[in-house]
């Protein structure tokens, strides 16, 4: 188990480094995007036949963001300071399994490197980090306050209005920020390994053994 | 009764801010349980230090402040009316203070409502007792907690369990290997056994305001919560479900009166940040815990 200081945007090789139970300080730009941003990302540029003319400009951005990029599960409390500029109050993870249904087409589409969350992802998202060389970075679930103070600056936020403050994209840019891979590129995965071994520890304890 | 707005409001800052003594102690006992070097230590190291840091900074400790859940007991002739608009005013200001985020969101539109009222949110529970002081419980209860909170049919037969305390323990255990470490453990859980549906749950939760070290009256039930407790630890899911010793840290059961046809067991995950937090108005004078 390594520690590693990446910057985004992340070279493949630098994602294909590590391992599960790695330490990673992430610093760079990144997005936040939870259960709307997915749905959104899905109908209006993954699956769709084309790009809405009004979502394009989003679209583009969203490319440059997420190409060699992250994504971070999370839905923050903000602040306004008197000049009207966003703070992140308390940014802790939100669970990620419910974008298990979107998480693999969105790293292929964009040709991401990883995914920022907790309590970890399923079967296809790991597949689509071995085959697009991603990786699962999972922050402390609930370390909100600790975790705000890696956020030094929020770059922009997109559609606050239409989908709350929580579910918008807000684009943020972090210094040291402090995840632990959980599932890497070589599909191994900790969240897999936990579930079967708790299985097995499940079925003892029925029996009452 | 004079407006308590401003106390209410410091009610659910110490909610979303900081945590009750008996719960960081459990969560200090924890870490001390880990293998040193661990993923589990490391994940409550991180936790005890987020806790002092949103303590001192007077930040949430989570992000998901959850629905704010009010369990308010009132003496005879307390107008609730009147309670109810004083507390939806505190959860107004608390928003606009960043204490909580705005998290009602309108199911049909998708809208969030931006200040944390909707139509039945915050949620309410009103009781009058018989003390002569006022006493209001609240709970910021998150998503993921609840997302991973269940209830049971007994018999329930892919488990074999069956109409009684063997099978509550058996859902119970199978509730928590399904919850993974997704509803953010280690938790503590509230449980039902027995009422309908719907109050199941609400008794539920409130089982997560009694302190951890109390001890269930009911000589059956205190040893359903211990043996519950080893047991769920049996599954050794741990921090963040990264694999440790502490699943759970702190097992409360009630039970409440069934129709013949129905038991249910009804399941609260409460995620590690149990942010409970209870202010008391006797006499004019008001005071948290």
């Amino acid at each position: 188990m390594a520690t590693y200081d990446l910057t985004i945007p992340i070279s493949e090789p630098d994602i294909r480094a590590l391992h599960v139970g790695d330490t990673v300080n992430l610093s760079g730009v990144m997005t936040t995007g939870r259960d709307a941003a997915h749905k959104y990302m899905i109908e209006n540029f993954i699956r769709a036949d084309r790009v809405p003319e009004s979502e394009q400009w989003l679209y583009e951005e969203l490319q440059r963001i997420l190409h060699q990029g992250v994504i971070y599960h999370c839905g923050p409390v903000v602040r306004q300071d008197e000049e009207g500029k966003w703070q992140f109050v308390a940014a802790g993870p939100t669970t990620s399994i419910r974008e298990e249904v979107y998480q693999p087409e969105v790293i292929a589409h964009f040709g991401m490197r990883g995914v920022i969350g907790k309590g970890g992802m399923g079967p296809n998202t790991l597949r689509a980090c071995q085959e697009h060389g991603a990786a699962y970075f999972h922050a402390m679930g609930g370390a909100a306050s600790l975790i705000a103070d890696a956020v030094k600056e929020v770059v922009a936020v997109y559609k606050k209005e239409e989908f709350g403050v929580p579910e918008a994209f807000w684009v943020i840019r972090v210094e040291d920020f402090p995840v632990v891979v959980t599932m890497d590129s070589h599909g191994q995965s900790i969240h897999r390994e936990v579930e079967t071994a708790s299985k097995e520890a499940l079925t003892r304890l029925l029996a009452g053994t | 009764m004079n407006d308590l707005t401003e106390s209410l409001v410091e009610l659910i800052r110490r909610a979303a801010t900081d945590l009750p003594a008996d719960v960081e102690a459990a969560l200090r006992t924890a870490r001390d349980r880990e293998e040193p070097g661990s993923a589990a230590a490391g994940a409550l190291d991180t936790i005890l230090e987020n806790v002092t840091l949103a303590r001192a900074k007077s930040t949430p400790i989570c992000q998901d402040t959850g629905v704010p859940i009010f369990y308010v007991y009132h003496p005879p002739g307390t107008s609730t009316r009147d309670l109810r608009e004083q507390i939806e005013a505190a959860v107004v200001a608390a928003t606009g203070r960043a204490y909580l985020r705005p998290n009602a969101v309108d199911p049909v539109t998708g809208r969030n409502s931006g200040d944390n009222l909707g139509v039945g949110f915050p949620a309410f529970h009103f009781e009058e007792w018989g003390e002569g002081y006022l006493k209001v419980d609240l709970l910021l209860k998150g998503g993921g907690s609840e997302n991973v909170s269940a209830q049971y049919k007994l018999p329930h037969a892919p488990l074999q369990a069956g109409r009684d305390l063997e099978g509550v323990r058996k859902v119970v255990l199978d509730a928590i290997y399904r919850a993974q470490g997704k509803g953010c453990a280690p938790g503590v859980l509230g449980i039902a056994i027995g009422a309908d549906r719907g109050t199941g749950y609400v008794h539920a939760k409130e089982q997560l305001f009694r302190p951890l070290d109390d001890t269930n009256p009911l000589p059956e039930l205190a040893a359903l919560e211990e043996r519950l407790l080893h047991d769920c630890n049996e599954l050794a899911i741990g921090p963040m479900g990264f694999g440790g010793k502490t699943t759970v840290f702190g097992v409360k059961i009630g039970a409440y009166h069934r129709l013949p046809a129905c038991y249910f067991v009804s399941i609260s995950y409460m995620c590690w940040a149990c942010r409970r937090a209870r202010m008391e108005v006797r006499g004019g004078e008001v005071g948290f815990e």
